[in-house]
């Protein structure tokens, strides 16, 4: 337990730690102060003037139109053989005042039973990137300096060290999303109180809510342990921070323009974000334009491949006991030198 | 007296595709006895590092038995590790860490009472620059620090790999001191040095290792006795005297070797033999001094490391006095 307590307090006490966690809630910090800034609550006063706008630019259609019977008209008079024009002129009208709806002109406004849901994405996104950095750096920078060294000459035990390390790491990943998370909560509620709306939380959205908010804590927790996990192989933070790198340029851009090139079908489904926003949004339903799969009316739908949060995690799951599971190994068998 | 530390034929190898099979530690032995100051010696690459790190548990071994305080190690070390302070190598920190910063989480992981660190802090000179961060800290105060963590747990066993290296010589001589006290206190003390003289200084015995191997063992007036050649320096009252003495103690079976203004006997056993031939033939002596041997021609001639002029020698690579090559084909050092 002293070891735990000491590791925990060794990666409160890293300044890369307290930096990558300040960027991070920065970086989340400037995205509500935006949304504060962009969007507004939708009163009488809004939708006067949405409508005054509907109104002008009905006004608008109507004159270019009436311009341009008036231009149809000269144009055949002449004998202009201009084929763009319709054969009867007074076909060209403007559009019925109704057609143009006055929502069009409504500001944006926060609606939070529409759009939170979504916003859980960047706040897992962010937490994810600072839980593999800051999970990377804080078992490489001790195998770089000599650290472990150190350690390991206080406690013999190796795999009791390195786990005990990684489960400092990821109680204080905890101890930092579910605040977040809660914050994250609190500010967008806030957001939509006061520039947009809260109505129509209902308790079921509230439990899709957790569950997905869940879900974004748990994305955090897998991408801080393959970060921990990659650079304890490497013994070297820049291990986890090169492979992330190598992965996500060469392995995911490089991958999307060869399965694009090759025309493969579905080739989103080779790429590992598919599966992060899988696991977020439940499901990704990718479609295959290139295909025709006919309907009882004949229409021409495209094939599709829905991909679940239960395939997302199933990957995951490989992922983190192939990592980690190298760790401990090379951990238990390699000399420290 | 028990021994604290014993190794007995202890291997260590290391295989790669490129560079071969090599030797670390080729049957190594040792033995360390309770209280004492121990000396382990031996040039770069000899495996002293290989052989401090498998004791600690850092490097698997590949054969031998060794135990620290009557246990086997490495399987018993969870149990004794709380009786052992270490430093290997060049010390290493966190460098944006503070001295008490790096001593306190240290302290706090190995349940050692807080108190202690200051009290560590103290020994080691270090108490008032304790708050600034390791980066901004000289070697010699990386050492003194390193040395301070090694002390927190107030060993049985310490066991010290270069601690004067980067020191000044006021800090050489403080570690010195504290290493006779803690020796004093009951402490056990490995100490692994290049300053030979430092050891020769304040080690009761030493080991010397040369290409994995023990070549010499044993207290310090000992292994030098072993060593000492019998040489004998021979000054005359007339200089000019000098050829005829020397062909007098040649004829005699003594091995002389000449030199301006005096001359060099080896393997005398008895000074008193040279004095009484050189009287019966009217040469009078006016200096006959026994030439005493220092640890560190004994550990040059036992690792075959002395220099030899015009040559550049190679880590892993002894050099013979007489300037034959004996690196063993799969000498030991590599990796060590």
């Amino acid at each position: 337990m002293s070891l735990f307590r000491t590791e925990l307090r060794r990666l409160a006490k890293r300044r890369f730690t307290r930096w990558m966690t300040a960027g991070g809630l920065l970086v989340l910090a400037l995205i509500v102060v935006g949304l504060f800034f962009t969007n507004q609550k939708i009163g009488p006063d809004q939708w006067a003037e949405a409508k005054r706008s509907a109104d002008q630019q009905h006004q608008e259609q109507m004159q270019w139109a009436e311009q341009e019977r008036a231009n149809c008209e000269r144009a055949k008079a002449a004998g202009e053989n201009v084929d763009y024009y319709p054969p009867d002129c007074a076909e060209i009208t403007g559009p019925p005042r109704e057609a143009i709806e006055e929502k069009w002109f409504l500001p944006s406004t926060f609606v939070f039973r529409e759009s939170f849901e979504e916003m859980l994405i960047p706040l897992a996104g962010i937490l994810a990137m600072v839980g593999f950095v800051v999970g990377a750096s804080f078992v490489g920078a001790e195998w770089n300096t000599g650290g472990m060294m150190n350690l390991l000459l206080w406690r013999p035990k190796r795999l009791t060290v390195l786990l005990t390390k990684l489960g400092a790491l990821l109680a204080g990943l905890l101890a930092l999303a579910v605040p977040a998370t809660a914050a994250w909560f609190g500010s967008l509620w806030l957001v939509a109180n006061w520039r947009g709306t809260t109505e129509g939380v209902t308790s079921g959205a509230w439990q899709s809510f957790l569950l997905t908010g869940l879900r974004g804590v748990v994305l955090v927790l897998v991408a801080a342990t393959v970060g921990f996990a990659l650079a304890s192989l490497g013994r070297h933070t820049a291990m986890a921070l090169g492979g992330a790198v190598a992965v996500l340029i060469v392995g995911q851009v490089g991958l999307a323009i060869l399965l694009s090139m090759a025309q493969v079908r579905f080739a989103q489904a080779w790429l590992l974000p598919t599966y992060a926003y899988s696991w977020m949004r439940k499901t990704v339903t990718l479609e295959d334009w290139r295909s025709c799969e006919a309907t009882y009316t004949g229409e021409c739908k495209p094939a599709i491949l829905e991909l679940t949060w239960q395939h997302s995690s199933v990957l995951f799951t490989v992922g983190v006991v192939l990592f980690l599971g190298a760790a401990l190994w090379t951990m238990r068998r390699r000399d420290v030198a | 007296m028990p021994a604290v530390l014993e190794i007995e034929g202890l291997r260590k190898t290391y295989r790669s595709r490129r560079r071969g099979t090599r030797n670390a530690l080729d049957g190594f032995d040792m033995r360390v006895e309770a209280g004492q100051v121990h000396g382990f010696l031996g040039p770069n690459g000899s495996g002293k590092t290989t052989t401090l790190r498998t004791l600690l548990g850092l490097i698997r071994p590949d054969g031998g038995r060794m135990t620290i305080l009557g246990h086997e190690v490495p399987a018993a070390l969870p149990q004794i590790a709380g009786h052992v302070g270490a430093i290997v190598e060049s010390p290493q920190f966190f460098p944006h860490f503070t001295a008490r910063d790096t001593l306190t989480l240290l302290a706090s992981a190995g349940e050692v009472p807080v108190q202690r660190v200051d009290e560590v802090l103290e020994l080691v000179g270090l108490r008032d620059r304790a708050g600034e961060r390791v980066k901004t800290y000289s070697l010699g105060m990386k050492q003194r620090l390193a040395v301070a963590s090694a002390l927190l747990k107030n060993p049985k066993l310490l066991i010290l790999d270069e601690p004067a290296n980067g020191l000044d010589p006021g800090g050489i001589r403080e570690m010195r001191t504290l290493v006779r006290n803690l020796a004093e206190s009951g402490m056990t003390v490995v100490l692994s040095s290049h300053i030979l003289g430092e050891i020769q200084l304040i080690c009761d015995s030493v080991t010397i290792i040369s290409l994995g191997r023990r070549v010499a063992f044993g207290p310090v007036d000992e292994v030098l006795a072993q060593h000492s050649s019998g040489s004998v320096r021979v000054r005359l009252e007339a200089v000019t005297d000098l050829p005829v003495a020397a062909a007098v103690l040649q004829k005699s079976g003594h091995r002389v070797s000449a030199n301006p203004d005096h001359l060099m006997l080896t393997g005398v056993d008895k000074p008193a033999t040279v004095t009484r031939l050189l009287a019966e033939q009217g040469l009078y002596v006016s200096e006959l001094a026994p030439v005493a041997v220092d640890l560190e021609s004994v550990f040059l001639e036992l690792t075959n490391t002395a220099p030899v002029p015009g040559q550049h020698r190679q880590v892993d690579q002894s050099v013979r006095v007489d300037g034959a090559d004996s690196s063993a084909p799969t000498g030991g050092g590599w990796g060590a």
